[in-house]
C-alpha cells in the first residue's frame, strides 16, 4: 500500500463540533435501530464472540466425548448432531460474522467514508443473523434432534432429519441474504466512497481483500440458497433432484453445494489475508513486500476457487478426464497462496520486528496457516487424496488453515484495532499469555489429528478402535486447553472497554506510515469522515 | 500447562522406539497390501518430503528474520518494498515443483482407473448400517456387520472396557473373502444413504450411493486379514459399519466359495438391526433402486 | 423514519440516516414468515396463521421502508454518491439473483449431461444401469428410470412459451420506450408505455398459470414427474415469482409517475427495476431456449 496522508491531522474532531452532528441515540435504539457502521460493526463482533463460544461448547462435547474409546457421554445421534452444528455454527455465526464486523468498522475507515454506503441495509444484514440462528439453534429442542448430517448436508442422509429440517434450511437462507446484502455493502462503499485520490491500487490490503471477498460471496451464497432449495422441495415436495429413481442424482447436490463450499472457505480466509498483511508491515516496521503481487493473488486465488470445488468429492467416482482436471486445478491455487507466504516473509526480511500481540498472532498465522496450506497440497493429489479422504487428515487440515489461519487473523486484527476502536491500550501480559495458551494448544490439539487420520480414523465418528486412544486422548486435552484460553480473550476485551491507558491516534508508534483510519482519533468520531481526507 | 508438555514429552517418549506392536502412536499411513496402495503411499511420501524441503526453506527464513531483524536488538528497517524478479521466481519454482508432482499422480491415477478385466467381481451394497456383499457371477451372498462383542462394547456406558475387545469396531460376523493375487472388482451402490467402502490396505476408498453403481479394483499380493470402516458419515451408527476382507490364498478361496454355494451360507436378509431401539428419527428408507 | 433534517437544497454531503426501524422489522418479519413456513411444513396449526402474518409483516416493511426512501428522495437528501450506491447496489442484487438461478440452469445440464445418460449406461456408469436399471434408456425428457410421477406429456415450445416469449420481448421494448420518454421529458407516453409493460408482465404471469393448469390437468406432467417436471416447475416457478414480483414494482413505479415523481436526471428508481425487468426477460430467454426448445 502506498502511503496516505491527510491533510489536516485532526479534521475529524474539529469538525464534529462543527456540525449538527449527532451522536448516538440513547438506549436500545442505538443498536436495534442503528445505522453507524461502527455500532452495527460491534454488534457483528460481539455477536460474532458469542457464537464463538456456543460453537466451541459443541466443540468441547465431541472432544469430550473422544477422549477415550467407547461411548461414555452422549448417544451417536447427538454425537452428529454436534459435529453438524458446530460446523455451522463456527461458519455462519463466528469466522464469517467477525469478518464482516471488521469490514464495517475498518472500511469506511480505511477508505475514508463518512458510513457504509447503504446503513439501512447494514442493519438488516445483522439483525437478521440473531434470528437465523435462533432458527438454527431451536432445532437441538425440536422432535428428532437437530440436523445430523454434518454441515454438508448431504443426501440422502439430510432427508432423514426430522423436524429440524425446514427449520435448518431456512435458516441457512437467512444466513445467505445476510452474507448477500452484507458484501453488496462493502462492494458500493468501497467502489463508490473512496476518499479523492486513493485508486484502486492504493487501497489497504483489508480493504482489497474484502472486496474480492465481497464479489465470492455474492457469486456462491445465492448457490447454496439454491441447493438447499432443491433439498427442501426433494424432501416435502416431490421433486427428484438428488434422486436416481427420477433421473437425479445425490451426487448433483454436492457438486453444486461445493461450487458454493470452496469458495466459502476462501472467503473466510482472504480477509485474514488482508489483515495479516497490514499488520506484518506495521510491526516490521517496513512496507509491505509486493503490494500488487498481493493484491493480483488474492484475486487469481479468487478466481481459481470456482473451479476447484469438487477436490471435496474425489471418491464419488468422477471420471478420469474430471478427476484430473480438478487435480490440476487445486494444486495450482497452491501458488498464489505460496506467493502470499513469501511475500509476508521478504516483508519480514530486513525489517525491524517487535513482537506486539497482533504481531504475535499473525507470525503464529503465518506458520500454522501454511501447515495448512501443505496438507492441502497433500489432499490435492488425488491417488493420495483416496487414503486421506474423510479422514482427520482433513479435519486437521481444515483446522490448520481455519483456526490458526481465519481465527487467529480475527484475533490479530482485535488485537491491532482494539485501541482504536475503544480508545484504551489493553493489557498486554494477558493478551501475550492469551497467544501462547491459543498457539500451543491450538497445536497439542490439531497437530495429532494428522496422524490419526493417516492410521486410519475416519471423521465424524463418536468412537473408535483402540489404535486411536493415545493421540485422541493428546487432542482432546489440547482442545479443553484451547477453549479455557479463549477465557483470557474475553478478559482482555471487556478490560480494553472498561478503560485502561488512552490510546494515541497511531496507537502502534512503529513509524509505519499507516492507512486513514490512524488519522482519526481513538475511538474515531461518530461520523467517520464527514468530509472525505484527500490521499496523495 | 506444565502437565501438558509433560503429557507432550511422554507422546514423544512414546512413539521414539517406531513400528511398536501396537499401532498406538502411529504417526504415519501403513504400507498397503496391493502394488497400487504402494504407490500411494509413495505418492504420500514423496509429496509430504516436497511440503517439508519448502517448510524449511520458507519457516528458515521467517525464523531467521524473527531473530535478526529485532526492533529490540536496534534493527533499522531496509526500505525496498518489491521485486518483480523474485515474485516471478517464487511463482515459476512452485509450478516446477507441482508439475514434477502432477506427473507422477497423474500416473497413478490412471492405474487406478483402468477397470478393465477382473477375476472376481463382488457387487457391495452399503445399508444403514451393515454391508451386502453378493458375489454377482457365483450366487453366493450376505450381510456383514459389526462383531457381537464390539456391538456390545459399544452401547453408551456398556460398562465394557474397549481394550477388552478385540479389533473393537473392526470385526464383523462375516467377513468378505477374496482370493489372493487376484484383480478383485468391487460394485458399490447404496440402498439408503452414502457410505464409503475403504480398506486403508488396499489403499482405495469409494463412494456408495443410492441409485449408481461406483467402481474400484485391487489386486492384494499376500494372504491376511485387511480392516477399515465406513468413511461417509451415514447416520446413528456410521462408526459402527467396518469393512472386514480376508484375502485367501486361491485354493483356499475356492475351498470357501464352494462351501457357501453348498448352502453354509447365512440367509440373505439384513441382520437384524436391534441394538438402536433408542433410535428415534433416523429411518432406513429403502430405495426404489430395491 | 426520515429523519428531521431541513427539506431544501440537494445534500453536498453523502447521505447518512440516523436510525431506522424499518431493518429490524424485517428481520422480524423474515423470521415470522420462515418460522411459520416450517411449521406448517411440520404440520403444526400455527403454522399458516404464522406465515401469513410473516407475509404481511413484509409488506408492511417493503412499505414503509420504500415509503421513507422514497421521500427522502423526493425532499433531494440524496446526492449523485448516493444515487450511485443505489445503482452499483441493484446491480450487485441482481447479480446475486442471476446466480440463484445458475444453480437450478446447472442442475438441468447436470441432468442432461451427466446423470441421465449415466442411468442409461453411459459413460463411466455402465454397471449402474446393468445392475440397477436394466431396462432404462436415456432420453429428455425424463422422469426418469423408477418413471416416478408416472407418463406425462410436455408443454411445446411452440405454443404458449413462443407467446409469452414474444410477450417478454414486447414488454422490454415498451419499458424502453417508457424510459426514453422519462428521459425526454415526456410524461404522458412514459405513463402510458409504463402501463402497457406491467400489463403485459401481468399477462405473462396470467398465461403461465394456464400453462400450470394445463400441464397439472392435462398432460401429467407436475413438480413430481422425475428430474424433468423438478427442474421444469423449480426453474418456471422461479422465474414466474420473479415476474410477479417485478410487475408489482413497475407498478408501483406507474403510480410515482402519476404523482409526478422522477426527473429527467433523477429517477434511479424507475432505472432500477427496468434492469430488474431486463434481467427477468433475458432469464426466459434461456428458460424458453433450454426447458421448452432444447
Ligand atoms: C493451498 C491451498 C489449499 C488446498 C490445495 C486445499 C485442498 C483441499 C482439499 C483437496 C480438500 C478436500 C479433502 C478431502 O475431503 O478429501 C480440502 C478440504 C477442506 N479445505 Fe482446503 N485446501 C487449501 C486451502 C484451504 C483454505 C485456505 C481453507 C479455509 C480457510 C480450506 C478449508 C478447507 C475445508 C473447510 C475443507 C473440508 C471441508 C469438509 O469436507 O468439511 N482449505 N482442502
Ligand atoms: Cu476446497
Ligand atoms: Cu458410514
Amino acid at each position: 500500500m502506498s502511503t496516505v496522508h491527510t491533510h489536516a491531522g485532526h479534521q475529524a474532531d474539529t469538525h464534529h463540533d462543527a456540525h449538527d452532528h449527532h451522536g448516538p441515540e440513547k438506549g436500545w435504539r442505538r443498536w436495534v435501530f442503528a445505522t453507524n457502521h461502527k455500532d452495527i460493526g460491534t454488534m457483528y463482533l460481539l455477536f460474532s464472540l458469542t457464537m464463538f463460544f456456543v460453537g466451541g461448547t459443541m466443540a468441547m462435547i465431541i472432544r469430550a466425548e473422544l477422549f477415550q474409546p467407547g461411548l461414555q457421554l452422549v448417544n451417536p445421534m447427538f454425537f452428529n448432531s454436534m459435529t453438524t452444528m458446530h460446523a455451522l455454527v463456527m461458519i455462519f455465526g463466528a469466522v464469517m460474522p467477525a469478518f464482516v464486523g471488521l469490514a464495517n468498522w475498518m472500511i469506511p475507515l480505511q477508505v475514508g467514508a463518512p458510513d457504509m454506503a447503504l446503513p439501512r441495509m447494514n442493519n438488516f444484514s445483522f439483525w437478521i443473523l440473531p434470528f437465523a440462528f435462533t432458527l438454527l439453534l431451536s432445532t437441538l429442542f425440536v422432535e428428532g434432534g437437530a440436523p445430523a448430517s454434518g454441515w454438508t448436508m448431504y443426501p440422502p442422509l439430510v432427508l432423514q432429519t426430522g423436524d429440524a429440517f425446514p427449520l435448518m434450511i431456512f435458516a441457512v437462507h437467512l444466513m445467505g441474504a445476510s452474507s448477500i446484502m452484507g458484501a453488496i455493502n462493502v462492494i458500493v462503499t468501497i467502489m463508490n466512497m473512496r476518499a479523492p485520490g486513493m485508486s484502486l491500487l492504493k487501497m489497504p490490503l483489508f480493504t482489497w481483500s474484502w472486496l474480492i471477498t465481497a464479489y465470492l460471496l455474492i457469486a456462491v451464497m445465492p448457490v447454496l440458497a439454491g441447493a438447499v432449495t432443491m433439498l427442501l422441495t426433494d424432501h416435502y415436495f416431490g421433486t427428484t433432484f438428488f434422486e436416481a429413481a427420477g433421473g437425479g442424482d445425490p451426487v448433483m447436490y454436492q457438486h453444486i453445494f461445493w461450487f458454493f463450499g470452496h469458495p466459502e472457505v476462501y472467503i473466510m480466509i482472504l480477509p485474514a489475508f488482508g489483515i495479516v498483511s497490514e499488520i506484518i508491515p506495521t510491526f516490521s516496521r517496513k512496507r509491505l513486500f509486493g503490494y500488487d503481487a498481493m493484491v493480483y493473488a488474492i484475486a487469481s486465488i479468487a478466481f481459481l476457487s470456482f473451479i476447484v470445488w469438487a477436490h471435496h468429492m474425489f471418491t464419488v467416482g468422477m471420471p478420469l478426464a474430471g478427476q484430473m482436471f480438478f487435480m490440476l486445478a487445486t494444486m495450482l491455487i497452491a501458488v498464489p497462496t505460496g506467493v502470499k507466504v513469501f511475500n509476508w516473509t521478504a516483508t519480514m526480511y530486513k525489517g525491524s520486528l517487535s513482537f506486539e500481540p497482533p504481531m504475535l498472532f499473525a507470525l503464529s498465522f503465518l506458520f500454522l496457516f501454511s501447515i495448512g496450506g501443505f496438507s492441502g497440497l497433500m489432499l490435492a493429489i488425488v491417488p493420495a487424496d483416496f487414503q486421506y479422504h474423510d479422514t482427520y487428515f482433513v479435519v486437521a487440515h481444515f483446522h490448520y488453515v481455519l483456526v490458526p489461519g481465519a481465527v487467529f487473523a480475527i484475533m490479530a486484527a482485535v488485537y491491532y484495532w482494539l485501541p482504536k476502536w475503544t480508545g484504551h491500550m489493553y493489557n498486554n501480559a494477558l493478551a501475550k499469555a492469551h497467544f501462547w495458551a491459543s498457539t500451543i494448544f491450538v497445536n497439542v490439539l490439531f497437530f495429532p489429528q494428522h496422524f490419526l487420520g493417516l492410521a486410519g480414523m475416519p471423521r465424524r465418528i463418536p468412537d473408535y478402535n483402540t489404535q486411536f486412544a493415545d493421540w485422541n486422548m493428546v487432542s482432546s486435552i489440547g482442545a479443553f486447553g484451547f477453549g479455557l484460553s479463549q477465557l483470557l480473550l474475553v478478559a482482555v476485551i471487556w478490560q480494553s472497554v472498561r478503560g485502561g491507558v488512552k490510546a494515541t491516534d497511531k496507537v502502534w508508534d512503529s513509524g509505519m506510515p499507516h492507512g486513514l483510519e490512524w488519522t482519526l482519533s481513538s475511538p474515531p468520531p461518530y461520523h467517520s469522515f464527514e468530509v472525505a481526507p484527500e490521499v496523495k | 500447562m506444565l502437565k501438558i508438555l509433560k503429557c507432550a514429552a511422554a507422546a514423544i517418549a512414546a512413539c521414539l522406539p517406531a513400528g511398536a506392536a501396537f499401532a498406538a502412536w502411529e504417526l504415519n499411513m501403513p504400507v498397503g497390501v496391493t502394488e497400487l496402495s504402494r504407490e500411494i503411499h509413495g505418492l504420500h511420501m514423496l509429496i509430504f518430503w516436497v511440503c517439508v524441503l519448502i517448510a524449511v526453506v520458507v519457516f528458515g527464513a521467517m525464523i531467521y528474520s524473527i531473530v535478526k531483524f529485532r526492533h529490540s536488538k536496534g534493527a533499522i528497517p531496509a526500505t525496498f518494498d518489491h521485486s518483480t524478479k523474485v515474485e516471478v521466481v517464487w511463482t515459476v519454482i512452485p509450478i516446477a515443483i507441482l508439475v514434477g508432482m502432477a506427473i507422477p499422480a497423474a500416473e497413478t491415477l490412471i492405474k487406478i482407473e483402468d477397470m478393465r478385466g477382473s477375476d472376481l467381481s463382488v457387487k457391495v451394497t452399503g445399508y444403514q448400517w451393515q454391508w451386502h456383499y453378493d458375489y454377482i457371477d457365483h450366487n453366493v451372498n450376505f450381510f456383514s456387520r459389526i462383531s457381537r462383542d464390539s456391538d456390545a462394547a459399544r452401547q453408551l456406558n456398556s460398562g465394557i472396557d474397549p481394550t477388552s475387545v478385540e479389533n473393537y469396531l473392526l470385526e464383523v460376523d462375516k467377513r468378505l473373502v477374496v482370493p489372493v493375487d487376484s484383480k478383485i472388482r468391487i460394485l458399490l451402490t447404496s440402498s439408503d444413504v452414502i457410505h464409503a467402502w475403504w480398506v486403508p490396505a488396499f489403499g482405495m476408498k469409494k463412494d456408495a450411493y443410492p441409485g449408481f453403481v461406483n467402481e474400484l479394483w485391487f489386486r492384494a499380493t499376500e494372504p491376511g486379514i485387511y480392516r477399515g470402516q465406513c468413511a461417509e458419515l451415514c447416520g446413528y451408527d456410521h462408526a459402527f459399519m467396518p469393512v472386514v476382507v480376508e484375502v485367501k490364498s486361491k485354493q483356499d478361496f475356492d475351498a470357501w466359495l464352494q462351501a457357501q454355494q453348498a448352502g453354509d451360507a447365512p440367509a440373505a436378509q439384513p441382520a437384524a438391526i436391534d441394538s438402536q431401539s433408542d433410535n428415534a428419527s433416523a429411518t432406513t428408507t429403502v430405495a426404489r433402486a430395491e | 423514519m426520515a429523519h428531521a433534517h431541513t427539506t431544501h437544497a440537494p445534500a453536498d454531503k453523502y447521505y447518512v440516516p440516523h436510525g431506522s426501524p424499518w431493518p429490524i422489522i424485517g428481520s422480524v418479519s423474515l423470521f415470522t414468515t420462515v418460522l411459520g413456513a416450517a411449521l406448517w411444513i411440520n404440520e403444526s396449526s400455527s403454522g399458516p396463521v404464522l406465515f401469513s402474518v410473516g407475509l404481511l409483516l413484509v409488506a408492511f416493511m417493503f412499505a414503509g421502508w420504500f415509503g421513507t426512501v422514497i421521500k427522502e428522495s423526493e425532499n433531494r437528501f440524496y446526492n449523485e454518491a448516493v444515487d450511485r450506491s443505489f445503482r452499483m447496489g441493484m446491480m450487485w442484487f441482481i447479480f446475486s439473483e442471476v446466480m440463484f438461478f445458475a444453480a437450478f440452469f446447472g442442475a438441468l445440464w447436470y441432468a442432461r449431461q451427466y446423470s441421465v445418460p449415466w442411468l442409461g449406461g453411459e459413460g463411466v456408469k455402465v454397471f449402474t444401469n446393468y445392475l440397477l436399471w436394466d431396462n432404462f434408456e436415456a432420453a429428455w425428457p425424463t422422469n426418469g428410470p423408477g418413471d416416478v410421477g408416472g407418463d406425462f406429456e410436455t408443454i411445446p415450445a411452440f405454443g404458449l412459451p413462443a407467446i409469452n416469449t414474444a410477450i417478454l420481448l414486447t414488454s422490454g421494448v415498451t419499458i424502453t420506450i417508457a424510459h426514453h420518454a422519462l428521459k425526454a421529458g415526456k410524461r404522458g407516453m412514459l405513463n402510458v408505455f409504463l402501463a402497457l409493460t406491467f400489463l403485459l408482465g401481468f399477462t405473462f404471469v396470467f398465461l403461465q398459470a394456464e400453462e400450470y393448469m394445463e400441464a397439472y390437468q392435462h398432460l401429467n406432467l407436475t413438480l413430481g414427474s422425475g428430474i424433468y417436471g423438478s427442474t421444469f416447475f423449480m426453474l418456471t416457478g422461479f422465474h414466474g415469482f420473479h415476474v410477479t414480483v417485478g410487475a408489482i414494482m413497475l407498478t408501483v413505479i406507474w403510480i410515482r409517475c402519476l404523482r409526478g415523481h422522477f426527473t429527467p436526471t433523477h429517477h434511479f428508481a424507475f432505472e432500477g427495476v427496468a434492469w430488474y425487468w431486463h434481467f427477468v426477460d433475458v432469464v426466459w430467454l434461456g428458460l424458453f431456449i433450454f426447458v421448452y426448445w432444447l
